[in-house]
């Protein structure tokens, strides 16, 4: 499976349908895009309008859908998309798109860019001009099961340290539980913390629950990069996992991009609705408290606000759970200027946070959530995405910000109150 | 040719013309970009009140909590001249008269002095987005050849039958056919060039607003 311009411009040519050309006609270089993408707030370079991103997918559809295009293909007045132009925007397609959709949300002509960008991004990666670091994530994720090359005995350890903290065992390959746990290699290796909070939580709402030694790692670094081929194979897995062990929920963790990958791409990726219900964890403790099942005791006092994922929130729909799951727990909560459905990204989302040579670029495009932040100034900061933390955590260092980043699910388990006697 | 045989031949076969090629290219427009089809979406979807296409067809209308204030020229000269435009086409009686005597329906205009005053006003809400198109950065970055065409031609319908209605700059017959040509090209231009966004805002919407209404996003 070589990459090659031309297998790339095959790949970008079918990703082209009835809603990109709808949109690519609509566009009237208005320009509001741009004020909507923090790489180009944050830069003031026009390149990062997110409509230009997709300029090689405009001209294709020009060349090869349009009559007129066609008429002026045939005439040699039109300029083929070439090897050169794609490497040219791998920088606008990756490092400076997070994803995030702010830009499709204020689009006055309606049009949902990124949408395209993440079509785009198939016909990059076809092409060969994907970033480095983030096909480094897809093989692992392939060959050995996740991006940061996390292995089952790695899951196995992590489960005994866990069940040595909190006095829990952990349940692996249980058939007929109600909920199969998904995590993230970054929650296996930076932030255990966020199975021990699950183990918690079950415990305290009564429900069954079970990792899986077959498919443990929600991420999906094939969506990222956009090969819709290799997506498919790391989502089949989960798939595969769940329907072996008979679930009725596959929780997706504290992780934005696993979400959209299970949630809402991966029925399509594998050319079938699923057989199982998939939530964030936001939504499962969301529900839990609803059904009266997540009794906290206490509350945190320290000023505190939350960033929205935004494959959680603007591109997933779960904005007020999280709110409602705050108020449980904390006295002092303030909102960060345009928190929720218009909140900006941390900078990372996307396969972004991957991209070594994006770094740079990425902290110039954290001034907007460092501005967000001094507006409110927190004492924490919660959220409910691993690779916002990370990514938060090394944009608030590198700006020497002295703010303390936490997971939503732990924070909620640090005030389930301990069982009485024996369990 | 003189003056009187130019506004003759506007009228009737410059005009015929025009409207074969504007219905026409409308037609295989719409055809050729709504052929395209797209994928059934498999993932099951999560019903939230107010999340679907119809929706965001109004709904973004409205500019986006904080937008108005970072790009106001465009808001606000975008909403003048699109009102201001759609006024001064529908409801001038003349063109009611003309539109009267092709198909048929009539309907109420407003008195002229009003469509005189929104005529001005649209044309200065035109100028405004121009100045806006060159003096900010993404906007002038993103430019090409088509948005300058595109704001001539269609300023020049409005500008010419300004001048016509006011009998200025030259003989009323020359200025009335010159103002139902610089129309007529309009028409021509409109389905081929980013003018047909008249037509494809509203399917643009409706798609953007049925993906995200799949998920329950209102947006």
């Amino acid at each position: 499976m070589s990459a090659s311009l031309e297998k790339g411009v095959r790949v970008l040519k079918e990703m082209i349908d009835a809603p990109i050309a709808s949109y690519l006609n609509s566009c009237v270089h208005c320009g509001i895009c741009a004020e909507a993408c923090l790489f180009y707030t944050e830069t003031g370079d026009p390149k990062y309008t997110p409509i230009h991103k997709l300029e090689p997918m405009r001209r294709l559809y020009e060349q090869e859908y349009t009559l007129l295009g066609r008429l002026a293909r045939m005439v040699g007045l039109t300029k083929p998309v070439t090897d050169a132009e794609l490497a040219e925007w791998q920088e606008l397609v990756y490092n400076s798109c997070t994803l995030c959709g702010r830009c499709s949300v204020v689009c006055p002509v309606g049009n949902d860019i990124v949408y395209m960008v993440r079509k785009m991004r198939e016909g990059m990666s076809a092409a060969g001009h994907a970033p480095d670091g983030l096909k480094g994530a897809v093989t692992r994720t392939v060959k050995i099961g996740s991006p940061m090359g996390v292995k089952l005995p790695a899951v196995k350890a992590q489960m005994k340290h866990v069940e040595a903290d909190y006095g829990i065992q952990i349940p692996l390959d249980q058939e007929g539980a109600e909920y199969l746990v998904m995590l993230s290699s970054m929650e296996i290796i930076n932030f255990p913390e966020y199975l021990g909070a699950i183990a918690k939580i079950m415990r305290h709402a009564g429900k069954t629950w079970t990792l899986c030694s077959e498919a443990f790692e929600a991420t999906n670094a094939g969506m990222q990069i956009g090969n819709s081929d290799l997506a498919r194979v790391i989502v089949k897995r989960i798939v595969d996992g769940a329907e072996k062990l008979k679930v009725k929920t596959v929780i997706s963790p504290e992780c934005g991009h696993a979400y959209t990958a299970l949630r809402w791409e991966g029925a399509n990726l594998i050319g079938r609705p699923f057989t199982f219900k998939v939530q964030h964890i936001v939504e499962v403790l969301e529900e839990l408290r609803l059904a009266g099942l997540l009794k906290t005791e206490g509350m945190e006092t320290d000023r505190l606000t939350f960033h929205d994922p935004c494959q959680l929130a603007r591109r997933g729909g779960v904005i007020q759970p999280q709110r409602n799951l705050m108020a449980m727990i904390a006295k002092d909560f303030h909102e960060m200027p345009d928190a929720g459905f218009m909140n900006w990204c941390c900078g990372g989302g996307g396969g972004a946070s991957a991209i070594e040579e994006g770094e740079e670029l990425r902290l110039e495009a954290f001034k907007r959530k460092k501005s967000q932040l001094d507006a409110v100034k927190p004492h924490r900061l919660v959220t409910a995405c691993a690779n916002c933390r990370i990514v938060l955590e090394e944009g608030l260092e590198h700006y020497q910000m002295n703010l303390p980043v936490v997971g939503l699910t732990e924070t909620i388990a640090e005030h389930i109150p301990d069982p009485v006697g024996n369990d | 040719m003189d003056q009187l045989q130019f506004l003759t031949w506007v009228r009737g076969t410059g005009l015929n013309l025009t409207l074969a090629i504007f219905v026409l290219g409308v037609i295989w427009r719409l055809i050729e970009i709504y052929g395209l089809g797209r994928k059934q979406d498999l993932s099951a979807p999560r019903d939230v009140a107010g999340a679907s296409g119809w929706h965001t067809i109004y709904r973004r209308s409205i500019p986006p909590p904080g937008m108005l204030k970072l790009s106001p020229v465009s808001y606000i000269g975008g909403y003048v001249f699109h009102v201001g435009l759609a006024v001064v086409v529908f409801l001038f009686a003349p063109h009611i008269a003309l539109v009267a005597s092709l198909l048929g329906p009539t309907w109420p205009g407003l008195p002229s002095q009003v469509v005189d005053f929104v005529s001005v006003v649209t044309m200065a809400a035109m100028v405004a987005v121009l100045a806006d198109r060159i003096t900010k950065p993404a906007k002038r970055f993103l430019s090409t050849f088509g948005d300058w065409f595109t704001w001539t031609l269609t300023f020049l319908p409005l500008l010419s039958g300004w001048l016509a209605v006011h009998h200025l700059l030259l003989p009323y017959t020359l200025m009335l056919a010159l103002h139902i040509l610089s129309v007529e090209l309009l028409l021509i231009f409109l389905p081929f060039t980013k003018l047909f966004h008249a037509f494809t805002t509203f399917g643009s919407r409706w798609f953007n607003g049925a993906v995200n209404g799949h998920k329950g996003v209102p947006v």
